[in-house]
């Protein structure tokens, strides 16, 4: 049986045997391509951001008054769709380990001591440009069991849901000239160095702002949700009145 | 046409929970909400048949009369203002998830009606991508002319049908999600 093969050409492939993990969770069968209806065109993007609060600054939302410890930064960009229009009013979610490496999270068992005062996720929305703004801390690395010493490179997890269900993407953010990510079998999924390229955020200067903290930039493309073409006969009548 | 190239995903890992899970995001329907409740539960299950304890399950389906709320949904029929119609749960010690919700209403196909059907998406560590499927309910109506059943091979189409459990109120549909396997649910290419 072939495995199923990624619904892109730059994703990763859902069978990647470095990352251990992926060998009994990937499907054997090849994906089933089915027309795309109302149910695919439509997603809860533009609802759930609607109902969203703004909670964007992660050294401060642990709410127990004190920041969080670490370098202070800020994560920054437009989130557009793949024909270059801004992706407005969606909700991004991120989590993310502490400046220690270490997540709170009962299961992370990492040697590492907890930030009481860091809880490591967020929220926001992007403004009508499609431009999202986070201040945070930056991550550390940490290890993990997929092989020997293997250590995962400093990274900040994204989920966006964009316009329809195509767009729903959940990815992580990487850090410029980080020399783990040359041995992360999770960074090096992504089959071609262009599109691993587009994971790394890039330092920018004119978002640092002075004695505060450091910017860096990360934009993001969603795939956009052309249908299948298709509009009811109560859409004709309600266009025409 | 596309003009930019797409951000490539990453696994959600094991540490999403409070990036992603709230209380209540599995509870989609209010007291207000119009349609009949029905309660989703399964269990997400890897190659090994071993329950997958580290997997998110999101819902996302039309209100009780067939309408999605998104503007790309643009029939007269109307929202129902109490339900948004996504829900999120992630997967417990023993790998199961449940929503309480309603039943989806019947939603046009390119030609003709599609079956009453509610979308799913699988996240979890290991997925590098997430997984798209749809539940189907055993009562259907309609399978057989569904526009995407159809693209299944006929063997395969038990794996994406939720069947009634016991004779409870409000009925309950068991859905297992197997991400691989002999009896490997059908994943579809979005």
């Amino acid at each position: 049986m072939s495995p199923a093969r990624a619904v892109h050409a730059d994703f990763p492939p859902y069978l990647y045997d470095a990352y251990r993990a992926t060998v009994r969770r990937a499907p054997t069968h090849p994906l089933v391509e089915v027309p795309r209806t109302l149910s695919e065109i439509t997603g809860p993007g533009p609802v759930v951001s609607a109902a969203s609060d703004e909670d964007a600054d992660l050294t401060l939302n642990g709410g127990t008054g004190v920041e969080a410890a670490g370098e202070r930064i800020i994560v920054t960009g437009r989130v557009v769709d793949d024909g270059g229009k801004p992706v407005v009013d969606t909700l991004i979610e991120i989590w993310q380990a502490n400046a220690a490496g270490r997540y709170r999270h009962r299961h992370d068992q990492h040697h590492a001591p907890i930030d009481a005062n860091f809880i490591g996720f967020g929220r926001c929305l992007t403004d009508r440009n499609g431009v999202y703004r986070f201040t945070t801390i930056r991550p550390g690395a940490y290890p993990w069991q997929n092989h020997e010493n293997a250590w995962r490179p400093a990274h900040v997890h994204f989920s966006l849901f964009g316009a329809g269900l195509p767009a729903r993407l959940v990815t992580q953010m990487y850090f410029p000239g980080d020399p783990l990510m040359d041995l992360d079998p999770i960074f090096n999924s992504v089959p071609t160095a262009a599109a691993r390229d587009r994971l790394i955020a890039r330092y920018a200067h004119d978002v640092t702002q002075p004695s505060w903290a450091l910017g860096f930039r990360f934009d993001i493309v969603l795939r956009g949700s052309e249908a299948t073409p298709f509009e009811s006969s109560e859409h004709e009548h309600a266009v025409q009145r | 046409m596309s003009r930019y190239a797409p951000t490539p995903p990453q696994t959600v890992g094991p540490f999403f929970h409070g990036g992603l899970l709230r209380e209540g995001m599995n509870v989609m329907a209010s007291a207000d909400t119009l349609g009949e409740r029905i309660r989703i539960e399964g269990q997400v299950l890897d190659g090994d048949g071993a329950p997958v304890t580290d997997a998110v399950v999101e819902l996302w389906q039309a209100n009780a009369r067939g309408r999605y709320r998104h503007d790309a949904d643009r029939r007269l029929v109307p929202e129902d203002p109490t339900f948004t119609g996504f829900g999120r749960c992630g997967t417990d010690d023993d790998g199961r998830y449940w929503f309480e919700t309603i039943r989806p209403g019947i939603v046009p196909g390119p030609d003709g009606d599609q079956a009453p059907h509610i979308n799913v998406a699988v996240l979890a560590r290991g997925l590098l991508h997430h997984l798209s499927t749809r539940l189907y309910f055993e009562d259907g109506p309609g399978h057989e002319a569904d526009p995407v059943l159809r693209r299944v091979p006929a063997e395969r189409r038990g794996t994406v049908i939720a069947h009634r459990t016991g004779s409870g109120v409000p009925p309950t549909y068991r859905f297992d999600i197997v991400l691989q396997g002999p009896n490997e649910t059908v994943f579809f290419d979005l």
